[in-house]
């Protein structure tokens, strides 16, 4: 077991941990937060595993993948908080509106 | 159903929902735990291929040359994601900021300075972690610093100037890979002597334009054309 596995297991417990979130809470901006913390940990994993093996260079296509990746993560959150602030805008609220009040 | 059953529903859920999630984080840990000592992924042939790729760092040269695809559809994404914001409404009219001396000196010396390093890191991305898209973030936070600042987008730019600007990106990409595609039959198909500054050329193009976009995206909304 060497450290970037370490790293990779960590990015599957932030994915988890976002997807737990992403389920349990009904605020949007909650959503969108953890989404992108299931993001990071997709992310995590990529780069971890492209310097898996020890003694070798880094692996560049998966790093090139994730510096695509956070560009594309970046400009999705911009486009779900515009729709959240327009959701808003016409509802009055931050949820979607089958779901009940709560947390 | 009584405000307790309801509860009680809802505690359930939560232990479902947590073991479903610890099984699934276990899978997957699994997986990645049961991976091959020695595979040798992709890195043999990038690296085999470096000579032919016109710059010197394997990064960049995945970005925008092996994959050169990708990084042209990830341009599309951008623009699409700001269409989108643009379509939902126009910028918030946001409270004229009179910045304090302390930012407006503080903002005054830094965006120069943040300009120069986007084209340091665009520059030094053919042969050193760099490129297009740290030097277009680096471009993008010193305009939203101008933004947050109380600088106002002057009235001519946010007509076809602006809109020139973000698509640059994507058209520089496309007419060059439709330019080397008359010429040697494949879509961005670099020949590897113009290889080099193609890929200058292309990143630059990609560096305002995704500078332009973010900032764009910051603002939330299609700026208005008669301010």
């Amino acid at each position: 077991m060497n450290s970037s596995l370490l790293y990779a297991l960590a990015g599957v417990g932030l994915f988890t941990l976002g997807l737990y979130a992403l389920i349990v809470h009904t605020h949007l901006l909650r959503k969108i937060l953890a989404i992108n913390v299931m993001g990071s940990g997709v992310f995590l994993v990529l780069v971890a595993l492209g310097g898996r093996i020890p003694g070798t260079p880094p692996d560049p296509v998966p790093h090139a993948m994730v510096i695509t990746g956070i560009v594309v993560a970046v400009s999705a959150t911009a486009l779900a908080l515009a729709l959240m602030l327009r959701l808003r805008a016409e509802t009055g609220q931050e949820r979607l509106p089958e779901e009940p009040s709560g947390y | 159903m009584s405000v307790a059953d309801r509860n009680r529903l809802a505690l359930l859920f939560r232990w479902v929902l947590l073991l479903l999630l610890l099984a699934l984080a276990g899978g997957l840990a699994y997986a990645l735990l049961s991976l091959p000592d020695q595979a040798p992924g992709l890195s043999e042939r990038v690296t085999a291929n470096m000579e032919r790729s016109g710059v010197r760092n394997p990064v960049t040269a995945v970005l925008l040359n092996f994959r050169g695809y990708d990084t042209l559809l990830e341009m599309g994404v951008l623009l699409v994601a700001l269409l989108g914001v643009w379509s939902l409404g126009t910028a918030a009219q946001q409270r004229r900021v009179v910045p304090e001396p302390v930012l407006s000196f503080l903002v005054g010396g830094l965006v120069p300075v943040m300009i120069l390093m986007a084209g340091y890191l665009l520059w030094t991305g053919a042969h050193a972690p760099g490129g297009a898209f740290q030097a277009g973030s680096v471009l993008a936070a010193s305009g939203i610093l101008l933004l947050l600042s109380g600088k106002r987008l002057p009235a001519w730019l946010p007509g076809r100037s602006l809109r020139f600007v973000l698509v640059l990106g994507l058209g520089v990409f496309v007419a060059v890979g439709v330019t080397l595609m008359s010429a040697s039959g494949l879509f961005l198909q670099y020949p590897s002597s113009l290889a080099g500054g193609l890929i200058l050329f292309v990143e630059a193009a990609a560096t305002l334009s995704i500078g332009v976009t973010l900032s764009a995206l910051f603002l939330g909304g299609r700026p208005d054309q008669g301010e």
